[in-house]
């Protein structure tokens, strides 16, 4: 069963690990890094991709002729897709384990974020059928 | 590469997998680097046979680059271990030799079929391990299937084979008293692998297909090696007369066909044909088994030239037997739906409420799909409506989702 793990970050003006020490941002990185290559060898990862910083994304809507109309991300949004992984498990608490590792990841000092992780079932199931 | 071999070499060059990796096995008794040796064999042989012709022994050809791979990987861990330990090296299991009966060949196939599906693997571990060992398959044809990266299926392959030889399962066939058992193991895991692949649409259609051909090859194989066994042949059955619909189970868009309104004239005769014939072989052995009685069910939907001619009341008949035999809540949820064709819908929701309270199925898109199509038989439109779109916000799987939401829609029409 394949889930996607969504890691929302709080929008903090576009400011990478803002008023982190460099040992802190390294600590996170590495862990960040760890976390991948061990999912790479439980035979668990499909994907896991890092976006670009919130000032980077443009929203984008079909014009009159269908032309893209682009337009800067709203202010109001607090919360921003910081970046994702698919894993395929066994179970959904597997899932949720990778989860709670992944929100746990390091931040000032050392202490555990403890993000929010949005976890949901991709649509990969195969069809029964139906009467 | 694999891609110039023609159909003919392919079958031959899969159906010698598992003999070759058997033969290989019990001369280095190590069961993950043999496997890793013959892959590259195989390798070897769908980038040379295209170009210089299939060899006058191809069994032998597989054999002998496999000893050679496995015999340079020896040498290397022994001039390891010699830098080490000053180790002396093991010179009679270098000698390759190319014999082997039939009988013994048959006998491997066997063991590796029980060796991949052991219980002590997880069900992916297991049949990402039968598909590449026993069915020959390459890890990048297993991981198109399957929608993952190869590194990643390369990786639960080889920690697969890490449990096996940190578990010390001997290559050799279980013991009379584990003998069922275990086949039960394999059975499971063909029978997973079939329902991977019996899908219709949906981005991964071809490849999903693929496993489900895949599966009955497996499951025809298993069946040659224990032709005595009614449940392996009940397996074959049921996966025959089940993969018999699929061309009518999608319209043209990939959209999921319910079984009552299918086109049955594009249900495959040839295989209902086969199908039923294993399935009467089976049955007279006498010993009734899960696989068995579902394939009789599949059977008699598939012998009703017209929905009204469902033998609905021998349906409910196999089911009853079926309850008796497993506790499995999706039997009784099938249970619930003949009971209802043959005894009315009122009857069929019934038998629903037992369901409710079973932390198997409470939450389980099916139990609110079949809810909501008795529902709808009841002409209760409004609570039809609902479950239907609760099972559709349940379900992990895209066809079905638009499935349901596109009855729950029929429905808000008419009401």
């Amino acid at each position: 069963m394949k889930y996607i793990l969504m890691m929302n970050t709080m929008k903090l003006g576009g400011a990478t690990f803002p008023g982190w020490s460099r040992k802190d941002i390294e600590a996170h990185i590495a862990f960040m890094m760890r976390v991948n290559h061990e999912l790479r060898e439980s035979g668990e990862l499909v994907s896991a991709e890092g976006l670009a910083f919130p000032d980077q994304a443009k929203l984008v809507r079909a014009g009159k002729d269908g032309e893209p109309v682009t337009d800067g991300v709203f202010p109001e949004s607090k919360e921003f897709l910081a970046g994702y992984w698919i894993v395929d498990v066994d179970a959904a608490e597997r899932a949720y384990a990778i989860a709670a590792r992944v929100s746990a990841a390091p931040g000032p000092s050392g202490a555990p974020l403890n993000m929010p992780i949005e976890v949901r079932p991709v649509m990969s199931a195969p069809p029964a059928e139906f009467i | 590469m694999p891609e110039l071999l023609d159909e003919r070499s392919e079958g031959l060059f899969r159906e010698l997998a598992p003999q070759v990796l058997g033969a290989v096995v019990r001369r280095f008794h190590d069961f993950p680097a043999a496997e890793d040796a013959v892959q590259e064999s195989l390798l070897a042989a769908s980038l040379r046979w295209p170009r210089e012709g299939v060899p006058e022994n191809p069994r032998g050809w597989l054999i002998q680059v496999a000893a050679r791979r496995m015999i340079d990987t020896v040498r290397s861990e022994q001039a390891r271990r010699r830098r080490e330990t000053e180790a002396s090296l093991e010179a009679d299991r270098l000698t390759p030799a190319v014999d082997a009966d039939t009988e013994t060949d048959q006998d491997d196939t066997l063991t590796l079929f029980f060796m991949c599906c052991h219980p002590s693997l997880t069900p992916s571990s297991a049949i990402a391990l039968t598909l590449r060992a026993v069915g020959g398959l390459r890890t990048a044809e297993i991981s198109r299937a399957f929608l993952v990266p190869e590194a990643t299926l390369a990786q639960r392959i080889s920690r697969a084979k890490q449990v096996i030889k940190n578990s010390g399962i001997p290559f050799q066939l279980p013991t009379a008293e584990e003998r069922e058992q275990r086949l039960r193991a394999v059975l499971h895991v063909l029978y997973l692998i079939f329902n991977e692949g019996y899908t219709s649409s949906g981005g991964p259609q071809l490849q999903r297909l693929e496993m489900s051909r895949e599966a009955i090859r497996l499951a025809r194989s298993l069946h040659a090696l224990a032709p005595n066994d009614a449940e392996s042949a009940g397996l074959l059955a049921l996966m025959l007369l089940t993969d018999a619909r699929r061309a009518a189970r999608t319209g043209p868009d990939g959209e999921l066909i319910p079984l009552t309104k299918q086109d049955r004239t594009r249900w495959d005769q040839a295989e209902i044909s086969e199908g039923v014939g294993l399935l009467t072989a089976a049955l007279a052995k006498g010993s009734i088994g899960a696989y068995q009685l579902q394939a009789a069910i599949a059977a008699v939907h598939d012998e009703a030239a017209t929905v009204e001619d469902t033998d609905w009341p021998q349906i409910l008949a196999l089911y009853e037997l079926l309850t008796r035999m497993s506790d499995n809540p999706m039997v009784a949820l099938n249970h619930a739906v003949a009971c209802a064709m043959v005894h009315g819908p009122s009857k069929g929701l019934e038998q629903l409420k037992a369901l409710d309270s079973d932390p198997r199925m409470s939450r389980h898109h099916r139990l609110d799909a079949v809810r909501a199509h008795l529902l709808e038989m009841a002409c209760d439109y409004q609570g039809a409506i609902t479950h239907y779109r609760i099972a559709a916000s349940r379900t992990t799987s895209t066809p079905e989702r638009n499935y349901l939401l596109t009855q729950a829609a029929r429905l808000s029409e008419k009401a």
